[in-house]
Parts: C-alpha cells; sequence; structure tokens
C-alpha cells in the first residue's frame, strides 16, 4: 500500500470513503440481517412513544394524545405493584442463589470422577431434561405434583402424610418454579464450567500430588479459581436480568390459585397489552421494565469491572 | 520413560472418590426417574395410572394411550406445522447468522465498530413487547405463517459466536492468499468460508431448530386461525388447559376416552418429545462445542 502524502496526513474526522469502497462487498453480504434488525429491533421503538400517549388505533400512534407519565403514575400507584415486582425479583434472587451453585458442584464432580464411561454416561442423562420443551416440562411438573395420583404425592402418601395440592399454594410457588428449573437445567449449564475444568493444564495437577495435596485440596486451589471468571460472568449476566424473569414458564404455571405468587412483571405485560389490548398502558410497563433493565446490566458491569478483571465490557 | 508408580489413595481421597460417585449415582436418579415414571405411565392401564399404582415399571401394559393420541387430528396438524416452521426458520437463521457474522469477523470491515455496536445494543434494550406486535400488525404478519418462521431467527447471540469461529478459523493468510489470485470478498465467502464453516453450522442448525421446535410464546401471540396452530400451542391446550373436549367435536369419543385423561397426557408428552429426545444423543456433541464457542469471550 503506497504511502502518499495525504493518506498519512488525512485528517481523522470524516468518513474515510477509501476505505469504505474497500469494504462494499461485505457490506453488501451483511445487507439482509441489518435491514432485518434494524426494521424488526430498532423499529419498535419508535412506537414506544405510546407509552406517554393514550393510543387509540383510530388515530395512529402519531396522532394520539400525549398524556406524559400518566400510564407509570397508574402502574406504580397500583394496588398490585408493589407484588408483582416483588414475585419478579424474588423468582430471579431464588433461582440465582440455588440454581448458580448446582451446575458447577456437577461440573466438579464429574471432572473428578475417574471412569470415562460412568462420565459420559451421567452427561448424557442430565444434558437431556434441557431438551424438553417448556410446555412438556411444566406438564410434567403439574402431572407430578396432581392432588390424586402425582407421584410426589404418591410417596407422601406412602410415607404415611397427607396430600398437598402443590400447584394451588401461592407459598409454594417459587419453589416449585426454582426448583423444577435446577432439574431441567443442572446439566446443561455444567457444560460451559466443565469446559473450563478440562481446559486446565494437568502439570498444575501433578504438582499438587507431589506437594501431597489430597482431592478437596486440589479442587480449592486449582480448580476453583479457574472457575472464577466464568462465575463472575454468569452472575453479572443473571443480576443484570433480575426484573426479567421469562414469559413461557412463569405463564403455564399460573393458575387462578396461585396468582398472588406467580404475576410477574412479563406475564402482566402480556395481560394488560395482548389481552386486554390495553396498548399505551402495556408499553409504559414494558419501557419501565426495559430501561431497568438496561440500567441494570449496565451497573453491574461497572461495578465488576472496579471489583474485578472480569467483565462483560 | 519408567513405567508409573500406582499411587495408593490415601484414604481421604478414596472417602472422596466414593462420595463422589454417590452423588454423581444420586444426581442420575433423580434426573432419571421422573422420566421412567412418564414414560411407564404412558403404557399403563387407565385404571393404574388414575389410583397412582405406578412407581417403577408399567402396569398393565397397553397402547390405548397412543392410540388415543393418534386419533386426534389436531396433534398430526400441530406435528405438521411446527415441522414447516422449524425447517423454515432454521434455514432462514442460520442464513441470517452466517450474512451477519462474517463481515463482522473481518478486521478490515470500515465502521466494525458501529455495525457491532447495531447488533449488540439489541441485547441491551428493545422496543418491548406491545411496540413490536404493532409494528408486526402493520407489517401484515398478525396470525401470519410467516411471523413464526421469521421470529427469534436473529439471535445476536448466535451472531458472536459465529463471529468468534470465523476469527478463530479463518486466519489472514488465507485470505490474503486468496485475494493475491484475485479473489473478492464475494467469492471468498461462498467458496472458502461456507464449506470451512461446516461445525458452526451444525451447531447454529441445532440451536435455532431446537429453539423453534419448542417455543410457544410467539404463535400465543400472533396465530389465531387453528389450522396455523404449531404443536406446542396444542400440547399447551390438551396438557395444561386440559382442553381434550376442545379436541374432537364427537361427545360418544370424549365419553371413551374420560377415565383417561391423565394417560393420555402421559402418552402425548412421550410422543411430543421423543424426536428430539432420540435424535440428541448423537449430536449431544455439537451442542457442547456450542456452548464453548460461545464461552470464548468474542
Amino acid at each position: 500500500m503506497a504511502l502518499s502524502y495525504e493518506s498519512v496526513h488525512r485528517k481523522r474526522k470524516g468518513i474515510d470513503l477509501k476505505r469504505l469502497k474497500k469494504s462494499w462487498q461485505l457490506y453488501v453480504i451483511i445487507f439482509l440481517p441489518l435491514a432485518f434488525i434494524l426494521l424488526f429491533h430498532y423499529g419498535p421503538m419508535y412506537g414506544i412513544q405510546i407509552a406517554f400517549k393514550e393510543y387509540d388505533v383510530t388515530k395512529g400512534i402519531f396522532g394520539s394524545n400525549w398524556v406524559a407519565w400518566k400510564h407509570f403514575d397508574r402502574f406504580i400507584g397500583s394496588y398490585n405493584f408493589r407484588n408483582i415486582v416483588w414475585n419478579t425479583v424474588s423468582i430471579s434472587l431464588y433461582s440465582l442463589v440455588f440454581g448458580l451453585p448446582v451446575p458447577i458442584i456437577l461440573a466438579i464432580s464429574l471432572n473428578e470422577c475417574d471412569s470415562k464411561k460412568y462420565k459420559k454416561f451421567v452427561q448424557t442423562v442430565t444434558y437431556a431434561p434441557h431438551f424438553i420443551s417448556m410446555v412438556v416440562m411444566v406438564s410434567m411438573v403439574i402431572l407430578a405434583l396432581s392432588l390424586n395420583n402425582g407421584i410426589v404425592n404418591n410417596i407422601i402418601a406412602a410415607l404415611g402424610g397427607t396430600r398437598i395440592n402443590f400447584m394451588s399454594k401461592p407459598e409454594m410457588f417459587k419453589s416449585i418454579y426454582v426448583l423444577s428449573g435446577i432439574w431441567q437445567n443442572m446439566g446443561y449449564s455444567s457444560i460451559l464450567y466443565l469446559a473450563v475444568l478440562t481446559g486446565i493444564d494437568p502439570t498444575l495437577y501433578e504438582a499438587a500430588i507431589i506437594d501431597g495435596a489430597s482431592r478437596m485440596k486440589k479442587i480449592r486451589h486449582i480448580d476453583l479459581p479457574f472457575l472464577i471468571p466464568t462465575i463472575i460472568i454468569m452472575l453479572i449476566l443473571a443480576l443484570g436480568q433480575i426484573m426479567n424473569v421469562g414469559f413461557e414458564k412463569i405463564y403455564l404455571m399460573q393458575n387462578k390459585l396461585n396468582l398472588s405468587a406467580s404475576e410477574t412483571i412479563a406475564t402482566y405485560i402480556y395481560k394488560i397489552g395482548i389481552e386486554n389490548a390495553n396498548f399505551s398502558y402495556s408499553a409504559a410497563i414494558g419501557l419501565f421494565n426495559s430501561v431497568i433493565n438496561c440500567v441494570l446490566i449496565v451497573l453491574v458491569n461497572q461495578v465488576a469491572r472496579k471489583v474485578s478483571e472480569t467483565s462483560l465490557w | 520413560m519408567p513405567r508409573a508408580m500406582k499411587i495408593k489413595m490415601s484414604r481421604s481421597d478414596r472417602i472422596f472418590t466414593n462420595v463422589n460417585y454417590l452423588f454423581l449415582t444420586v444426581v442420575l436418579v433423580v434426573i432419571f426417574y421422573p422420566l421412567i415414571i412418564v414414560v411407564s405411565s404412558s403404557f399403563s392401564e387407565p385404571q393404574a395410572v388414575i389410583s397412582g399404582k405406578v412407581w417403577l415399571f408399567p402396569v398393565g401394559l397397553n397402547f390405548k394411550g397412543y392410540q388415543a393420541v393418534f386419533r386426534y387430528q389436531k396433534i398430526i396438524m400441530g406435528f405438521v406445522n411446527t415441522i414447516i416452521y422449524t425447517v423454515g426458520g432454521t434455514l432462514f437463521g442460520v442464513s441470517m447468522t452466517l450474512l451477519a457474522a462474517y463481515p463482522l469477523s473481518r478486521r478490515d470491515l470500515y465502521g466494525k465498530g458501529i455495525l457491532t455496536f447495531i447488533f449488540t445494543f439489541t441485547m441491551l434494550f428493545s422496543g418491548g413487547l406491545i411496540p413490536s406486535y404493532l409494528l408486526n400488525k402493520a407489517l401484515g404478519l398478525v396470525d401470519n405463517r410467516m411471523m413464526l418462521v421469521i421470529a427469534g431467527s436473529m439471535s445476536v447471540y448466535n451472531i458472536i459466536i459465529t463471529r468468534t469461529f470465523f476469527r478463530s478459523t479463518l486466519s489472514e493468510e488465507i485470505l490474503e492468499a486468496t485475494q493475491i489470485d484475485g479473489c473478492d470478498d464475494f467469492n471468498f465467502f461462498l467458496r472458502f468460508v461456507i464449506p470451512l464453516s461446516s461445525t458452526i453450522i451444525a451447531v447454529l442448525v441445532l440451536f435455532i431448530a431446537v429453539g423453534h421446535w419448542n417455543s410457544y410464546q410467539t404463535a400465543i401471540i400472533y396465530i389465531r386461525t387453528e389450522s396455523k396452530l404449531p404443536l406446542q400451542i396444542i400440547l399447551r391446550n390438551i396438557l395444561i388447559l386440559s382442553q381434550t373436549a376442545a379436541l374432537s367435536g364427537d361427545v360418544s369419543l370424549e365419553l371413551a376416552f374420560s377415565g383417561m385423561q391423565d394417560l393420555i397426557k402421559y402418552a402425548l408428552i412421550v410422543v411430543a418429545s421423543a424426536p428430539i429426545l432420540a435424535l440428541y444423543p448423537f449430536v449431544q456433541k455439537y451442542f457442547v462445542k456450542g456452548v464453548m464457542i460461545g464461552s470464548l469471550k468474542g
């Protein structure tokens, strides 16, 4: 590439048309996905303004009346605001506290398994539930917990206890949600940690053995330190998603009886917006949720950067 | 090299190893047992299922549950729809992902930073459910099969792991060598990148196909016509909402199957999950690879 006076001393401001032209074919290649993202992911952002308006289908987005913060006031002041937000946050935290350690323990345990065949067998079995669809998973849970012939109640009855109608009790909802989630995902989630562990240089283990370290000591001093960056990343991602409990599983597990514990922001947005066609109000709640999510993940990432070497960006 | 000495395990290590095996066995049972119960119940007598007599093996082996499942037209229709959406959605999604990830993986792409930001910002913030719904409505995508094909096909996470794959597999040297021979970007992409990408394509196909097969949220929001419903919605109607009455307008059929509700549910669960669970062990290593590529900080 010949150096000319211009190419060396060209001002850094402005678009470098020459270099842009060089990449024109790459732009053609990325054109379709780019158009798709702009249309379907950025396009709706124009519609966000209905959160500040009283959307009227006949007037369209542009023509509807401006009501500023009315919908937000209504949501925050509504009688079930606290309940819905609390359900969302507590389900997330509960899932995190119990859900984060289990795949790690499983990964360490698999790594310490000497028998390759047994290890492979356990892996195949524990990964399987991840591929069961949400509908099937929840229906399995409901069947297992059903009052008269569910396997859980059958075991309780066989041990002499009284049968419990689990799905009708709000106080049991979160535990059922979290525990079934751990059951379904512990195997798949352990893959990541296991990958880290298998990547550890074996000479470290050999040195530890020579120093007389027991297996527990090896785990404490070799495995765990190597796992910590990955754990922190997963923690950041999880904390950033605290207000973002997924719609699908909750919606399937909800029923009229456990609603006080099972109504979350995502299901509420769906009911208000799609079932009741209350577009503006639902959009406002959605915007409230999106902004908090965005702020949270940026915040948590900043904290992680200050405190450790690992962060998302 | 001297023959390795068999080091006798210390007592604490022996205890540890045994406890470890015990732990793994407990995990195995906890995961396996519910699955066994479901399968066994599906092959059992309706009476045994209702009275809770199935503990491990089928009681009164029979196929009544499965006969009932295959008589319901709507289930077959749901299967066909889901196959359409999965095949279409996977083709669309994999192509879009490759088309997006390759340019982003090139270090000499001018404006790379801005382009990357445009994609990754959507992971941070989105328009929300209702604004998206209104947009799709304006585009005529409500109650439209295309909606289920394109929904969720642009996963930025997938784009990032594909980009990581390209960066680590396609070295600068290959590109430069072909450029000397007069190969342009289009040619390079079609003749070199795609053929060398079989691994990541396999991973993407699996991720996207399973995602489409198992999804139901998009359909619940957008599909109004019963004949377009994917399998998961039909499953939800039967399994969760217990709408067996909705499946057949035939009252006599309904009576014949009464008392078999739970049995039918178990059989349906097995039928719906069998395809994926039967295939998955063979493609397990691709999923593992996908997760591992995704874990490399791209």
